[in-house]
């Protein structure tokens, strides 16, 4: 895939990456929960300049009604891109790639939700990215786990994503745009830490067996940092709610 | 007989390494390839795995290039899930599935760079030839995955250049050169399911029906990897996704000996 149009002569240079990262650094990253008061749960999530928000309805009414799973909830995530997010602009509603990244979205949630708790209902989970800059997908899965259980909903665990790949050679953690568009190699993971389950895996471009391998263990041990993330951007909100609870209790005891 | 009652049976089978037909965990149903049954296009294949069919064909159109790759030809994967082939299929825009299915067989031929996308550019920045790969299925007793990218890559593998009349910048689609498209590898797609932790190859429509998830990976003929996809939502475990690897690339093997018989 090498000598596309437009791509820069070296990715790597002194072992460092066009944006100063060394091979297996994450960009940073910033999650925040309950962002849309609408929504029974929501978050946000930065990872360098990728920026997505992810709300959750429900768990609600099926509609149409044909949908109604008898013994459990059916999940469905809609992922969407923002016509802004893109540097030229993309046309709104969805496309074939978002129709895909929905339905295995969907299904690498599923996993970690007890659907067997919700039965007859419905799990809506919406993704909006605002801002694409490579990693999209993953991030939005960190973010909907996040946003799955602000809404409340029981969870085996969380279900931490993150993509690797191959870039003028190395294998690099969290490729930025330049290293996504002119890489050779893109292998996106999702993953539940407590089981070790892989929930979604994608790869596409050409590795060896061994490289596959060791992706998927940069991969899951990348997945450990976002999930201490993860864990804190709940911690944030709920001890924040917290601290407000004694006032509450004053205002109900006058 | 219940999905539930089924799988349990499934899985009962499987845990002693057998399947309801009798063939082995790793075993595909038989394969059996029929080249160009279809006059009017460019490149076709008939594909059977056990009662599985699927029918691909290879149109061939010219096209202005893509701004970010001007001397390159492109190739399109579409699959129509025709209510004929499934019960379950209705009809309508393309559901997830099939463009799922689509994607997947899509990735496994671009990203191993099987079509020489240079030698498909007629003018520079101007014209250059559109490679589009049509999947229908006609009868869906699952693993239609591998059934569409074997399909596939046996009909780029015959499929031959219409003749293009420059002066009228015409396409005369009813001409074929004696060109052929031009191939560099043979990419293969093979689909595993799991079942209460049971892994297996090529699931029937039943076994699908019961199955957790399954991986599918697409291999090439020095032995790399060129797309993967889990599907549903089941998981798998890294012992097993490394465990697949190999097997796939073994299993690759038995069809690339297929495609290259034909």
């Amino acid at each position: 895939m090498g000598g596309k149009f437009g791509a820069p002569d070296k990715m790597i240079i002194g072992g460092k990456r066009l944006d100063g990262r060394k091979p297996d650094e994450l960009r940073p990253i910033t999650i925040k929960a309950g962002v849309i008061p609408s929504a029974d749960g929501s978050a946000e999530i930065t990872q360098g300049e990728t920026k997505i928000v992810v709300a959750v309805y429900g768990p609600r009414e099926v509609f149409p009604k044909h949908m109604s799973i008898a013994d459990r909830a059916c999940v469905e995530c809609r992922y969407d891109m923002a016509s802004f997010s893109t540097p030229e602009r993309s046309r709104p509603g969805m496309s074939r790639r978002s129709t895909e990244i929905s339905k295995i979205m969907a299904e690498a949630l599923m996993p970690a939700i007890y659907l067997e708790k919700y039965p007859k209902t419905k799990i809506d989970i919406y993704v909006e990215v605002t801002n694409a800059n490579a990693g999209t997908r993953c991030a939005a899965i960190t973010a909907a786990s996040v946003a799955l259980a602000d809404a409340g909903i029981e969870m085996r665990d969380m279900v931490v994503a993150v993509a690797s790949g191959k870039v003028d050679g190395k294998l690099v953690l969290d490729m930025f745009e330049i290293e996504d568009n002119f890489g050779s190699a893109d292998l996106p993971l999702a993953y539940m830490l407590r089981k070790g389950e892989i929930t979604l895996l994608q790869m596409d471009g050409e590795l060896t067996k061994e490289e596959i391998q060791e992706l998927v263990e940069m991969n899951i041990e990348a997945c450990k940092k976002i999930y201490a993330m993860q864990k804190k951007a709940l911690q944030d909100k709920y001890s924040v709610e917290k601290k407000a609870m004694p006032d509450a209790g004053e205002e109900n005891g006058n | 007989m219940g999905i539930d009652s089924i799988k349990s049976y499934m899985s009962e089978l499987l845990k002693k390494g057998q399947r309801e037909d009798g063939r082995k965990i790793f075993d595909y149903r038989k394969i059996e390839v029929e080249v160009n049954p279809l006059a009017r296009a460019c490149g076709s294949a008939r594909v059977r795995i056990g009662e599985t069919e699927v029918l691909v064909g290879v149109k061939m159109d010219v096209t202005k290039p893509y701004p970010d790759s001007p001397d390159d030809g492109t190739l399109m994967v579409n699959a129509e899930l025709i209510p004929l082939a499934n019960p379950d299929f209705e009809p309508g825009p393309p559901s997830p599935q099939s463009v799922e299915l689509a994607r997947v067989v899509d990735r496994g031929i671009r990203e191993s760079g099987a079509i020489d996308t240079a030698k498909l550019c007629i003018t520079p920045k101007e014209k250059v030839w559109t490679v589009f790969i049509d999947i229908y299925p006609m009868n869906d007793d699952g693993n239609l995955l591998d059934a569409a990218a074997l399909g596939a890559i046996v009909a780029l593998k015959h499929a031959y250049i219409p003749k293009y009349d420059e002066k009228e910048e015409k396409v005369l689609y009813k001409e074929l050169t004696k060109e052929k498209l031009p191939l560099t590898c043979l990419p293969v797609m093979t689909t595993f399911g799991k079942l209460d932790g049971n892994v297996f190859l090529d699931a029937s429509r039943r076994e699908e029906k019961s199955y957790d998830g399954r991986l599918s990976i697409a291999t090439l003929e020095n032995g790399a990897i060129s797309a993967m996809q889990k599907g549903e939502a089941g998981t798998f475990t890294e012992k097993e996704v490394f465990e697949l690897l190999g097997t796939a690339i073994e299993k690759g093997k038995e069809l690339r000996g297929l495609i290259k018989k034909v």
